[in-house]
């Protein structure tokens, strides 16, 4: 192709037929990005009202470390079993993508049911959203990733009646990586959250 | 009856005949005016059967030129209404001095000062700018749409929902009293206990949602679409503004979510995150705020900036001076924007320390904007400038935006900031640059555009009558206010007590008559020049001796914008082919991939508005169901698999072959 003295030859400004790549998957991410700074916000406001107390109880009085480590290790659990599921649908196998997919979102529901359990508990006994600084922003971060991984689960069974429909179609195969995405996403906060809220949250 | 009465209330929550402002004739005739026209319109439409065309063309179109001519025609809709709000204040500011006190009681103003702010930003100027973006930024990289053809349409309306939902505070309940940022403890639930402040919440809300789904749309259509051979550095400006733009919206508006949710949150369901006990900080609030607000300026102002480095090139018949450092100047405002913000509230007890960091770094913006202004200058030095309006705006821009700047850098220092701080020196600045920069920016952009757009120019003599009205009014309506705030006279007053300001506020209030001028002058602008469109005609494409993309195809583009993609070889793509002998190819033709029209758009951000309504007037009954009904309709919409249809190669011939028969007869 000569790039100079193409006066003569046309067509060297025009493609005949051209397919632009997908961008869904970047799309995805960048989405996952801004919905990270929704999180950076909450943690940012959990950094600053944290320890506003208002004369109630502290993180140390309040959390129980094991019920978390229950729940964190249910939701990392989730991550890797959502991981076998894009092997197997890497190799083509409908049954065990599927099969690995529903497993990882009985571990998210199991992930809900605690947080939820943990929650109520608090909730019960007079340490709500209302009570204090700390407790609204403890909700609010907490609770946020929480609704996340709720409907991350709606997501999930909603693909799993896709992938029944139509298989491992490449649209399918784009959505299983868009939700994987997703998955990971939430178990890399959760791990901002087991951190900055529970295990620092115990220090004195 | 208890049970009845819980039963209503869980329907109705807050909302009663109460809410409807029959005692307040400003409004009532507004709504009697509004209501009437509506109806005309709604009338017309049927008369002509034109349903079936609106629903099918346009409110289902995914296409991403018409998504940008409905953005347009939204954003100068608004424009009136944010207008007449402009046009109240000026009057009751100007008639309220001493014994007498204006036509408008406090509340009420002040009801008019946010909306004003918030309708101009969020509703005037973001869809201006997305529209201009979504129309032209495919076309300049040489694209058949944008990345996510459905998404367009979804954020389109999801902006317009939350605009009416702005409206409709108008005339169901009120708006927030509190000014656009609805700082706490003000905002709060103690302060502002009816339903103003979650009208404003839920607008924007809403429309954020819109407005940060057009944001990744359009970064992902700049990275992954353009055409072979159009590496970053040979993009067009106007292109790498909007990247930069869209970059910055994905960056700013979750913030402006979250900080919204948080407020929502303490009004609704007792938080405490800003409130003045229980460990709440309204800090932390007044931060969130401007770590959006302050990128939110250079989200408008940076395409502004991409379309005069378009029109001034353009019209100078030259390539821009200085590509590469306008590029680099507009990457370093992007990031610079995110290191200033603290300098919107100088006076609010951070410490010297912290101010001077802040200040710095807003005067070092001056840096970059500088750079901007000498590149065009340079552009315009030996180049043939023809005077053309888009051309005439740019030069306004020019003269006006440098004097806002400069009052800003005057601001950025933080002991001058605290005797100027919420004074009306400040409104005068940001009024300065927003109209200066941005509204010039727009305006320059809609007459250069479109011929593209619609196939015929605008009339100049109405935008030349429109252009002197707004510049003179510009200049008439805020000088007047430098002064004042000079004076000491602090923003959002409705009424004074010394005689002695009062011919400040009078001029002002002429300039405000003149921009009103400028306002009707463009209708009749659209309007002549639909009168004259056969004597506006643009035949080929080109009308301006354009240099980019856009301007190598037809004038209106058909549906797949160009029949084959473009290669690119150069800067100014369309520039170079026609130096070096471009033929346009008139055979081969093949059919093209396209993306499918959907309502799903239109249904679900209908369904949000409902549910933000029921959540402002806490009917939690309604509110729930809109909520289930609102995720079957987004599940249903995940189970439509077929969104593409191929355009037929005899329609793609037989348009091309129509354009060839145009071209020739005028040849």
């Amino acid at each position: 192709m000569s790039n100079h003295n193409a006066t003569a030859d046309s067509s060297r400004y025009f493609v005949r037929e051209h397919h632009p790549e997908n961008g869904t998957l970047l799309g995805f991410w960048i989405y996952l990005m801004s919905d990270c700074l929704i999180f950076a916000c909450l943690f940012a406001t959990y950094a600053v009202l944290g320890r506003n107390y208002a004369g109630g109880e502290s993180g140390a009085e309040l959390f129980d470390l094991p019920l978390v480590a229950v729940n964190t290790s249910l939701l990392l659990l989730s991550s890797i079993t959502y991981g076998f599921a894009m092997l197997e649908m890497q190799k083509k196998k409908l049954k065990p993508t599927m099969i690995w997919l529903a497993i990882t979102g009985l571990l998210g529901a199991g992930f809900i049911y605690f947080e939820l359990y943990e929650f109520v508990h608090l909730i019960h006994e007079g340490n709500g959203p209302q009570r204090s600084g700390f407790l609204t922003s403890f909700f609010a971060l907490v609770g946020t990733h929480g609704l996340h991984v709720t409907f991350g689960i709606v997501w999930l069974i909603t693909l799993l009646f896709q992938l029944k429909k139509h298989g491992l179609t490449p649209e399918n195969g784009r959505r299983l990586m868009c939700l994987s995405m997703f998955w990971h996403f939430l178990d890399v906060v959760w791990i901002g959250v087991f951190t900055f809220v529970y295990l620092m949250g115990v220090l004195p | 009856m208890q049970d009845h009465m819980t039963l209503s209330q869980l329907i109705f929550g807050r909302l009663s005949w109460e809410a409807i402002p029959f005692h307040e004739p400003i409004l009532l005739v507004t709504f009697i005016a509004v209501a009437l026209g509506g109806a005309a319109v709604l009338g017309l439409i049927t008369k002509y059967q034109l349903w079936g065309t609106l629903w099918r063309d346009w409110i289902t179109s995914i296409d991403h030129k018409k998504i940008g001519i409905m953005y347009m025609i939204f954003g100068l809709i608004m424009l009136l209404r944010g207008f007449a709000d402009a046009v109240m204040m000026r009057a009751q500011q100007a008639l309220s001095f001493g014994d007498a006190h204006g036509f408008l009681p406090p509340h009420h103003y002040d009801q008019i000062f946010t909306a004003h702010g918030v309708i101009m930003i969020f509703f005037v100027a973001m869809p201006l700018v997305t529209g201009l973006m979504n129309y032209v930024v495919p076309l300049q990289i040489g694209a058949r749409d944008v990345a996510f053809p459905f998404l367009n349409n979804f954020s389109f309306w999801m902006s317009v929902f939350g605009g009416m939902l702005t409206m409709a505070s108008l005339f169901v309940g009120e708006f927030a009293r509190t000014g656009w940022l609805a700082y706490p403890p003000l905002s709060g639930i103690l302060a502002s206990p009816d339903v103003g402040v979650d009208y404003y919440i839920w607008s924007l809300q809403i429309a954020g949602v819109g407005t940060l789904l057009s944001g990744i749309n359009l970064v992902v259509t700049i990275v992954k679409m353009r055409a072979p051979g159009m590496s970053m550095m040979k993009m067009p400006v106007f292109t790498w503004t909007s990247l930069c733009t869209n970059v910055l919206i994905v960056a700013a508006f979750p913030v402006l979510t979250a900080v919204l949710a948080m407020l929502s949150l303490d009004r609704m369901f007792g938080t405490n995150f800003f409130t003045n006990d229980l460990g709440g900080n309204a800090m932390v609030y007044v931060n969130l705020i401007w770590i959006w607000g302050h990128p939110e300026v250079y989200i408008l102002v940076l395409p502004a900036f991409g379309i005069f480095s378009e029109v001034v090139s353009t019209f100078c018949g030259k390539r821009l001076f200085g590509y590469t450092s306008m590029v680099y100047a507009t990457v370093v405002i992007t990031l610079l924007s995110y290191l200033v913000w603290l300098h919107h509230f100088f006076t609010m007890g951070s410490g010297a320390s912290v101010n001077s960091f802040f200040g710095i770094t807003t005067m070092i913006i001056s840096i970059p904007t500088g750079a901007k202004i000498f590149n065009w200058l340079f552009t315009m030095y030996r180049g043939r400038i023809r005077f053309e309006l888009p051309m005439m705006w740019t030069i306004a821009f020019m003269i006006t935006f440098v004097i806002g700047g400069m009052t800003g850098v005057l601001l950025a220092v933080p002991p001058a900031d605290f005797v100027l701080h919420n004074s009306l020196f400040l409104i005068a600045h940001f009024h300065n640059v927003i109209i200066g920069g941005v509204l010039f920016g727009l305006f320059a952009g809609i007459n250069y555009w479109f011929p593209k757009a619609f196939g015929f120019k605008l009339d100049e003599f109405w935008g030349k009558v429109s252009f002197w009205c707004w510049v003179i009014g510009f200049y008439a309506a805020f000088m007047p206010l430098y002064v004042l705030g000079l004076m000491g006279v602090t923003r959002r007053m409705s009424h004074f007590e010394d005689p002695s300001l009062r011919i400040w506020f009078v001029i002002a209030a002429i300039g405000a008559g003149l921009i009103a001028i400028g306002i009707g002058a463009m209708i009749m602008q659209f309007v002549v020049s639909f009168l004259r469109r056969d004597k506006l005609r643009d035949v080929t494409g080109d009308p301006w001796g354009g240099r980019t993309l856009e301007w190598s195809t037809s004038s209106p583009p058909p549906d797949y914008n160009f029949a084959f993609t473009p290669r690119v070889h150069d800067n100014d793509t369309w520039a170079d082919m026609k130096k070096n002998g471009y033929e346009r190819p008139l055979k081969d033709f093949v059919s093209i991939h396209m993306p499918k029209n959907t309502g799903a758009g239109f249904i679900i951000s209908a369904i949000s508005f409902a549910i933000g309504f029921a959540l402002i007037w806490q009917m939690w009954l309604p509110a729930v169901v809109g909520f289930v009904v609102l995720m079957a309709a987004i599940i249903t919409h995940t189970f439509n698999y077929k969104r593409d249809y191929y355009i037929p190669v005899e329609e793609v011939v037989r348009t091309e072959d129509a354009r060839t028969r145009l071209l020739e007869s005028h040849a």
